[in-house]
């Protein structure tokens, strides 16, 4: 453990209207830290640049998934597993219980938090790309204001957010319009468990009358935030599924993805890869 | 062989503490007034070392602080010899090496204060690769940067080219490996010009660390103690480094007059710490038109990094076992350990013959390949036979049969009919399949006239109340040394295995047993642990307390009495080497080891083209062992064994960067979780060997040489890849499955 | 040095009894069970929640100890291995560890033990696929998980006979 601890500071405020007044007050000053499983790594291994940390793991309005007619709507200290364990969100969202199934294993599961992992904004998270296919929206909150925005607006770069010094996640919600006739979750990491992914690839198609009415594609791992393939999407949208279709959308993917190298993979294998799984997706699709 | 202990799947000695968690690990132990310390590294390459300066806001008079000039004896840690710094003055030569060591009793702000150290270091122009090693684009060691080289002959390879009617050529490389183990290494010790100095700690080798502390402190061998605490885990890589952790915390302990404790954490481990030798071999191999192998030349090279340690012999390992289990006449093996600006590489499980049988196995199927016999058939028209000798022209005297234990992993794994399966089905699908197998040999016990050299010895003795007490330096790893010992004993006296008590390794009071590394714990130790009981039982049936046919309690008797009348019972036995074993150190040829254990494992894998990443869905493997003491570890060995060599092949990959392993944290360095193995099924066969405990021969490192070959050639079959490089990373057979299928 | 957090009470329950301690807000739970509570058995093998051998559970919940900042642990009922037995009485899956080679060199037994402990709460009679997830973050370098795997099996087995 490489951090000096007598430098970090962490306070637990008892509910969210406190957390916030405080963040209010010394905006940037404090880091919220949710399930620690990103945080916690950094501040063993010496790297964590913060050293004010604000704990919002027990605060009650951040916690439970509230179900309506037309969302669902996640807490933003939902766990992967409590994800996983939702019988309506297992219904109606499979992808986001792939992701969450496929992060980490189950010790990580019990303390990693679905607004936590948004928050960190690694492109290689496996929960992002599920939200992205689903139009998610966001809720923050501050002392003075709570907004919505769409979550595939709120990556703008490398680990940039729309989120405001003096803001939190609130919620996740997302519609329960049942439009897909298919859904695909991949994700590709370095072994079967416990593995940052080297591509991430989810997407949903409605398919009628053997045409593709409509489709969603986002993809992790493959860029500085995780994305969504709106050229590819676009090019497929109104198409059958067949080899030329497949070869014209792989060369887009190629055009809106930007792999590169590093110490888990290679562009080139990232470019290919991304490529293969559009086209065992749109296999799926077809039949 | 009738027996009553041995051969039975005894519950582990240690197995109680270990699953409650009292089991007690060097990091698990603190003494009164214990400092922590930390190694301050150079990091660089390779560097002329200039000024140490302190800085930071860190209280510094606060801290024990030593470098290269605190040390009282020689600078070296002593192995095979001295080059490698115990702490480096002047240069480093790689960018691990250790310069100046701190203790505090606060290790948070230890680690602080081991940041606010900075070395300044003048650049040197390092190298990295064995190509450039052997160009001497620079020279970083000796005046060559060869540590060692063999010359292996047999026959005359050189005439047998002009004849053949096949000549096929093939370069095979490995990658280095981390051993892993999940408990990080970590060494507590007392020091002092009046008490001696005594370390605690993670090892294997209780006598190779305190031999480099003899050397290091330049005091007498009785002054110097090492213990060995419960170890989590070695596979090597516990043989030699912990001497040098040893020698730092022992150095911070000497100057402070406190116990000083060093705990490597996982990035230090995988950082500083000896992996596998990155390894490349070349074979030119002559055969006849029906697959008869004419002529072997094999070039094999490993990189050993910055200092020699153990190259030799992991050298002379890798080039014993480089032409495997075949009968060929000609045969020429040039091999070489060379220096490169990494970290010194050292013992991981297989010792060099991982290496060099991954490209025999891979290289004799591609031959196969190229004379169009299927792999099974070539390797059944050339397998060795009782009377035939080995590439080291050592005579078999075994009645080993490798056609059968190839047939008969054929059949528990379905072989032929998978082969045509897959060949059938794979033409359109998306998840291609293969079957690949591997032949292969291991000896047992240091090679040649080493275990003469190490001479090992072990003692025992009885107490008043009939237990027995075996005293040797073997160390429990996790392999199930303690075990083993307690049932060989155990079934010598006519004994319960829980009268037996296997004494913690503690050079104050253990014999020298020699270190517990090579495969041979079981097979030469435990022959020693064998006569060692025997020993005490015919002292108490010679002084007539005691009859043959006895049962415990007249046993615990009759030892009560002798200790009573006569004083300790004991024996001290020492290792007598077979007379009928003879090497030539200097041709390097002649009988290498007392036995072999032989094996044939295969491998079915399934291969996802969209992502060219290999799954392996069936593991079999078989092998001959002499006698199996305790089924359920020895079924443990292997099929940890076959996990690590699944890794060597697949996932682990070592990036570097100038030297450094640029992937060092568990995140990134990649090992099997549970759902990426597959059912390993173990199968043994026995005949037994005559130098070893009940007929037991050494399997500790087996598995390692044939996991990896067996999977390549698995995926050679599924893809048609012509792998010849481990790991084979899905990257790397993208590329290939690309170029295969363009 | 710059010194900005002080130590902070911590009242939770560890092994069925109640504890109070101090401890900085982000140490390791990990640590503060080792070093405060002199509870050895659990380990740490990676410090990023990797290799699970730093496993505990946390009101009944699987976590990596090694990332749980001691302020976590506030008024949360923790169990280590400490806590499997009953006394002297092993817990089934603590037997048939020892009885079929689920444990060799040690280091990964109690967190592994834990996470089959875990598993088992959840799943009384688990598939194979279930046992290899349930176990899937923590990780073997001795055993290939085969024998821990059979050694989990066999305490279902004993446990359903006991039924």
């Amino acid at each position: 453990m490489r951090s000096y601890l007598p430098s970090y500071e962490m306070q637990a405020p008892g509910n969210l209207a406190a957390a916030l007044e405080i963040i209010a007050r010394e905006p940037g000053a404090w880091q919220p830290f949710a399930g620690g499983t990103d945080l916690m790594v950094l501040l063993e291994a010496g790297k964590l640049p913060h050293r004010r940390f604000l704990s919002i793991w027990n605060l009650p309005e951040l916690r439970g998934i509230e179900v309506t007619l037309e969302h669902v709507s996640v807490g933003a200290l939902t766990t992967y597993s409590e994800i996983q364990r939702h019988e309506i969100l297992g219904r109606e969202f499979p992808l986001l219980i792939r992701a969450a199934a496929e992060t980490g294993g189950i010790a990580t599961q019990n303390r990693g938090t679905l607004g936590g992992n948004i928050a960190n904004a690694s492109p290689a998270a496996d929960s992002p790309p599920a939200l992205l296919v689903y139009g998610a929206d966001l809720e923050l909150v501050s002392a003075s204001d709570t907004r919505w925005l769409p979550y595939h607006d709120f990556h703008t770069g490398y680990k940039q957010l729309r989120l405001q010094p003096d803001e939190l996640i609130r919620r996740i919600r997302l519609p329960r319009a049942r439009i897909w006739t298919s859904q695909f979750f991949r994700k590709v990491g370095t072994r079967r468990a416990q593995a940052i992914s080297k591509v991430c690839f989810a997407a949903a198609a409605r398919v009628e009358n053997g045409r593709i009415a409509d489709v969603r594609i986002a993809l992790g791992s493959v860029a500085p935030m995780v994305l969504r393939a709106t050229e590819t999407e676009n090019l497929l949208r109104g198409e059958s599924p067949s080899p030329a279709v497949l070869k014209a959308a792989q060369e887009i993917l190629a055009r809106e993805i930007a792999p590169i190298d590093d110490i888990r993979s290679t562009a080139r294998y990232r470019l290919r890869v991304a490529q293969n799984l559009l086209a065992e997706f749109l296999e799926t699709v077809a039949h | 062989m009738e027996t009553r202990i041995i051969g039975k799947s005894v519950p582990r000695k240690e197995g109680r503490e270990k699953v409650t968690g009292r089991a007690r690990y060097v990091d698990d132990i603190t003494f009164p007034g214990m400092l922590h310390g930390v190694t301050v590294r150079g990091q660089a390459p390779r560097a002329r070392i200039g000024a140490i300066h302190f800085e930071g806001d860190i209280p510094w008079n606060e801290f024990t602080i030593v470098t290269a000039k605190d040390i009282p004896g020689k600078n070296g840690i002593a192995l095979l010899i001295e080059d490698q710094p115990c702490l480096a003055a002047g240069f480093v030569n790689h960018p691990e090496e250790a310069i100046v060591l701190l203790a505090h009793h606060d290790k948070y702000l230890l680690e602080e204060a081991r940041r606010a150290v900075r070395v300044e270091l003048d650049p040197l122009p390092p190298i990295f690769t064995m190509e450039e090693s052997l160009a001497r684009k620079q020279v970083i060691w000796g005046s060559d940067n060869i540590f060692k080289s063999f010359l292996v002959e047999k026959g005359n390879v050189d005439a047998a080219w002009l004849t053949a009617d096949y000549v096929i050529e093939g370069t095979f490389e490995t990658g280095a490996q981390e051993q892993l183990y999940i408990e990080p290494q970590g060494m507590i010790a007392r020091a002092s010009a009046q008490d001696g100095v005594t370390v605690w700690g993670s090892l294997q080798c209780p006598y190779y660390v305190h031999k480099a502390l003899t050397i290091l402190f330049g005091l007498p061998k009785d002054r110097i103690r090492v213990v060995q605490t419960e170890t989590g885990g070695g596979f090597g890589g516990k043989e030699e480094y912990p001497s040098m952790i040893a020698a730092h915390a022992a150095l911070l302990a000497w100057k402070s007059g406190k116990p000083v404790k060093i705990i490597y954490d996982r990035a230090e481990d995988m950082a500083a710490t000896t992996k596998r030798h990155p390894s490349r071999t070349h074979h030119r191999t002559a055969v006849t038109r029906d697959g008869k192998l004419l002529a072997m030349e094999i070039d094999f090279t490993i990189d050993g990094g910055a200092y020699e340690t153990l190259s030799p012999v992991v050298l002379s390992r890798g080039t014993i076992h480089a032409a495997g289990p075949y009968n060929c006449p000609n045969v020429r093996i040039r091999s070489r350990a060379v220096a490169t600006n990494a970290p010194p590489h050292g013992a991981f499980r297989g010792f060099g013959a991982p290496q060099s049988v991954f490209a025999l196995e891979r290289h004799l199927d591609r031959v196969a390949k190229a004379i169009g016999l299927s792999p099974e058939e070539l390797r059944r028209r050339n397998f060795i036979q009782e009377g035939q000798t080995l590439a080291v022209s050592q005579v078999v005297r075994e009645k080993v049969d490798v056609a059968r234990l190839m047939d008969r992993a054929f059949e528990l794994s379905g072989y032929h009919a998978k082969r045509k399966l897959f060949d059938a089905q794979n033409r359109d699908s998306s998840i291609r399949k293969g079957i690949g197998f591997a032949s292969f040999l291991h000896g047992a016990g240091f090679t040649g006239s080493g275990e003469e050299y190490l001479a090992s010895e072990v003692a025992a003795e009885a107490t008043r109340d009939g237990q027995v007490r075996i005293l040797a330096a073997s160390t429990e790893m996790g392999q199930g040394t303690n075990t083993i010992f307690s049932q060989i004993a155990a079934e010598t006296l006519a004994l319960n295995p829980d009268q037996i008590e296997i004494v913690q390794p503690d050079t104050g009071n253990v014999p020298n047993s020699g270190p517990t590394v090579a495969s041979r714990t079981s097979m030469i130790v435990g022959k020693l642990v064998e006569s060692a009981a025997r020993e005490i039982q015919q002292k108490l049936i010679q002084s007539s307390l005691l009859q043959p046919g006895y049962s415990p309690m007249e046993f615990a008797e009759a030892a009560r009495q002798f200790i009573e009348r006569s004083g300790p019972l004991n024996s001290f036995i020492k290792y007598q080497h077979p007379r009928d074993l003879h090497w030539d150190d200097e041709r390097y040829r002649g009988d290498a080891y007392g036995a072999y254990a032989w094996a044939v494992y295969v491998a079915e894998v399934s291969v996802d083209m969209r992502t060219a990443e290999a799954r392996i869905e069936d593991f079999v493997a078989v092998q001959e062992v002499g006698k199996v003491i305790n089924p359920v570890l020895a079924a443990g060995q292997i099929e940890g064994g076959v996990a690590q060599g699944i890794g060597f092949a697949l996932y682990e990959n070592i990036v570097w960067q100038e030297g450094r392993m640029a992937n060092g944290q568990m995140t990134n360095y990649i090992m099997p979780t549970s759902m990426d193995l597959p059912p390993i099924r173990v199968f043994f066969e026995e005949i037994p060997y005559g130098g070893g405990p009940a007929g037991a021969k050494g399997i500790g490192e087996l598995p390692l040489d044939g996991t990896a070959p067996a999977i390549a050639n698995a995926i050679a079959h599924a893809t048609g890849a012509d792998i010849t490089r481990i790991p084979i990373t899905p990257e790397i057979l993208l590329e290939m499955l690309e170029a295969v299928h363009a | 040095m710059p010194e900005r957090a002080r130590k902070i009470p911590i009242r939770c329950e560890v092994n069925g009894q109640p504890v109070a301690l101090e401890a900085y807000p982000m140490a390791r739970l990990l640590d503060v069970l080792r070093e405060e509570l002199a509870l050895t058995g659990t380990k740490e093998g990676c410090g990023e929640g990797e290799c699970g051998a730093c496993a505990v559970e946390m009101d009944g919940a699987l976590v990596n100890s090694c990332l749980v900042p001691a302020l976590h642990a506030e008024g949360t009922k923790i169990r280590t291995i400490e806590g499997v037995a009953n006394g002297d009485c092993l817990h089934t899956v603590q037997q048939a560890f020892i009885t079929h080679g689920g444990s060799q060199c040690g280091i990964c037994t109690p967190g592994m033990i834990l996470a089959a402990v875990n598993l088992l709460a959840r799943h009384p009679r688990p598939t194979a696929a279930q046992i290899r997830e349930g176990l899937a973050g923590n990780l073997c370098r001795c055993t290939g998980y085969i024998k821990i795997f059979e050694s989990v099996v066999e305490a279902c087995r004993i446990s359903e006979r006991a039924e």
